[in-house]
């Protein structure tokens, strides 16, 4: 049922040191990698059929070959480590735990698409895990796995681990881009796309943490290994985030295509005396779903079916205490705070939408104000260089579809019918604010 | 209630040849040194206090940028700071999952503990209270970060207890990270420079390791073809 491989030597000690990894057979892959040929190690990955685990899905493989080897300019590697879509909480532990497994993957896919710098862009707010990965670097090259002449194979890489300073948008790779730059973060024009045209304008490679993270594991056992876990289209193990009011939240790493009953089931339920509201398949930018999706395969295609997106993998689950108002308002709030403020459509309608559902929430409105914010949002989606706009209007969108009654039930009560206390974690302790 | 005005300069910048050097070492490290600017706000921070003109100067020479270049810079990211902050940074996730698992109930009591708003530093100078964001701990909410290092799972009893500590001088360990440094010497190594603590702390918390337990329980594993695990029952953490 669970098929722990990025996630398996997170319980031996000191995971995260060199000696601890290679206890576990870390740096085996890089050695083999760099016996292949470059297009090789590509190969293997597009055969593997792994894809972006940063949301997008976009095969892995496929994306470093994209990258034009006759351009003469330096080649790039850049990992997107800024996890912060609200509800995903993968990337994070996985640098804490053991973030050789991330480095070792950046050496190997730096080598394959021919790059000799990379860059690991972490979110600046996470100071431990920015801790761990800067000694872990240390610790590689010190090892003679970076630097120059990398195990003697005449291969160069340095990899900078790099700070962000508190920017959601900035997981965006044109806008991460940008801020790796030295420039404030706002998103780019494609195309060109950053394999032709990155970072400094030269051939970059942009991925997830834990699709990097993935690509030790296939060099070492292999495409059809990898291959033979999860769905036809969504292969692979991956990590799904639970999280809100189950029993045990947590990380729990399974093939791809996984059913939200089957991870309730394996973390223990909906927490004790209630039933399941709504849920998120992959953060604040996936459309809302219901418990009659329980039964939907978490992959790219299944949760595409049911009409949301697969996103990262962060289910946040909220019981029968939670009004959806008060999570689509907040969500809405968060969106026009990380606006970046570069597209109008998302720029004002973000605050449109903030003050139509703090009235709403209040009590104050009626249901044509439902068709304005529907309205607002089909006028904002898709009308902006980048996906956060898309985001935005999602939990609207999908709270009116499958909470109607529950909207109208602050316009009849005159404010909020949902006691916050009861959906609080310690409601049961007799905790009081 | 703290003063919520600062003045332009104070006129009692840190800045000197030290950290005029270490912004050249910074630059020093990427292809193209511009690239260096986000590490050197950081350092700013972790020798001023906050973001101060003198330090926008001192960022602006060292990349041959004019000062108003790094001012849109510095002011597009929440991390820098115009005013002062205090010698603890206590960010409070008022995102949608830790807002309604309790994150709101925890901000409004410190508020009310501490005597401050958002964004506001205590008279003390100790604690500079602010909500944030969802910070990627989503498992372990409501969450809370002191100098961004995590506090999981918390109450608004903890979180009154937590602060109290602070307050008081109080040795405070992160239950995933290291003790709690002060925020500019947290600054200090999100500009790029360590202060060799990656090995305190756990490997992760018991959410991290939810999924991994039972598998080990029930003897779950990836398929054959996987790299022989050596997974040895006395090196597990606890």
């Amino acid at each position: 049922m669970l098929t722990p491989v990025l996630s398996d030597n997170w319980d031996q000690i000191r995971s995260w040191q060199l000696a601890s990894y290679q206890r576990s057979g870390g740096y085996d892959a890089l050695r083999t990698a760099l016996r292949m040929l470059p297009a090789d190690v590509v190969t293997a990955v597009k055969d593997s059929g792994l894809r972006g685990r940063g949301g997008a899905g976009f095969p892995t493989g496929m994306k470093w070959s994209f990258i034009p080897q006759d351009n003469p300019k330096p080649k790039y590697l850049v990992v997107n480590a800024d996890e912060s879509e609200p509800g995903t909480c993968k990337d994070i532990p996985l640098m804490l735990a053991s973030p050789h497994t991330l480095v070792e993957g950046v050496i190997i896919s730096a080598y394959a698409i021919r790059a000799n710098t990379a860059f690991i862009y972490v979110r600046g707010e996470v100071l431990h895990v920015i801790r761990r990965l800067q000694q872990a670097v240390v610790e590689a090259r010190e090892a003679g796995f970076l630097g120059t002449n990398i195990l003697g194979t005449g291969y160069d890489l340095d990899v900078i681990v790099h700070a962000g300073a508190g920017a959601y948008i900035c997981g965006e790779e044109t806008a991460l881009l940008d801020s790796l730059e030295g420039r404030r973060g706002q998103p780019r024009l494609r195309p060109p796309f950053p394999a032709v045209a990155g970072l400094y304008g030269c051939p970059t490679v942009i991925n997830n943490v834990e699709s990097i993270a993935s690509v030790p594991s296939i060099i070492n056992n292999g495409a059809d290994w990898f291959g033979s876990m999860g769905t036809e289209k969504s292969k692979g193990p991956t990590l799904y985030s639970l999280s809100g009011h189950v029993t045990r939240p947590g990380q729990y790493e399974a093939p791809m295509g996984i059913t939200l009953r089957q991870l309730l089931e394996l973390a223990g339920g909906i927490r004790d005396g209630h039933e399941l509201k709504f849920w998120t398949p992959g953060g604040s930018s996936t459309p809302l779903l219901t418990a009659e999706h329980l039964d939907v395969p978490l992959d790219y295609e299944g949760v595409a079916g049911a009409g949301s997106l697969l996103g990262t993998k962060a289910l946040q689950i909220f019981d029968e205490t939670t009004c959806p108002v008060r999570a689509t308002l907040r969500w809405t709030e968060f969106y026009k705070h990380e606006s970046c403020g570069k597209c109008t459509p998302c720029r004002e309608g973000t605050w449109w939408l903030v003050q139509i559902l703090e009235r709403l929430e209040a009590g104050q409105g009626d249901e044509s104000d439902l068709e304005k914010l529907l309205d607002l949002s089909d006028n904002i989606t898709g009308r902006s260089f980048c996906a956060l706009a898309d985001g935005a209007t999602a939990p609207i969108t999908s709270s009116i579809q499958h909470f109607k009654d529950d909207y109208l039930a602050h316009f009849t009560n005159g404010g909020c019918p949902f006691d916050p206390m009861l959906s609080t974690v310690f409601a049961t302790a007799g905790a009081t604010a | 209630m703290a003063d919520t005005t600062v003045p332009y300069s104070t006129g009692d910048s840190k800045i000197g040849e030290t950290t005029i050097g270490e912004m050249r070492e910074l630059a020093a490290r990427y292809p193209e040194g511009r690239s260096a600017l986000l590490p050197m706000l950081h350092l700013v921070q972790s020798v001023e206090g906050r973001i101060t003109p003198e330090g926008i100067e001192a960022c602006a020479a060292v990349l041959g940028l004019t000062g108003a270049e790094v001012s849109a810079v510095a002011t597009f990211y929440t991390m820098y700071k115009r005013r002062p902050v205090g010698d603890y940074h206590v960010g409070v996730c008022t995102n949608t999952l830790c807002a309604i698992m309790g994150g709101d109930l925890i901000f409004e009591r410190l508020k009310e503990h501490l005597d401050v708003g958002n964004d506001e530093t205590t008279e003390d100078g100790k604690i500079t209270l602010e909500h944030l964001e969802c910070n990627a701990a989503c498992d372990y909410a409501p969450v809370m970060m002191v100098n961004w290092e995590f506090f999981d799972d918390m109450t608004p009893e903890s979180a009154t207890q937590l602060v109290d500590d602070l307050q008081a001088g109080n040795e405070v360990k992160s239950p995933r990270g290291a003790t709690i440094c002060t925020w500019k010497e947290a600054e200090r190594v999100l500009a790029g420079f360590p202060d060799g603590r990656a090995d305190e702390g756990p490997t992760g918390g018991k959410a991290t390791l939810a999924g991994l337990r039972l598998a080990r329980e029930r003897n779950w594993t990836a398929p054959a073809g996987a790299q022989a695990r050596t997974t040895d029952d006395s090196r597990k953490e606890d």
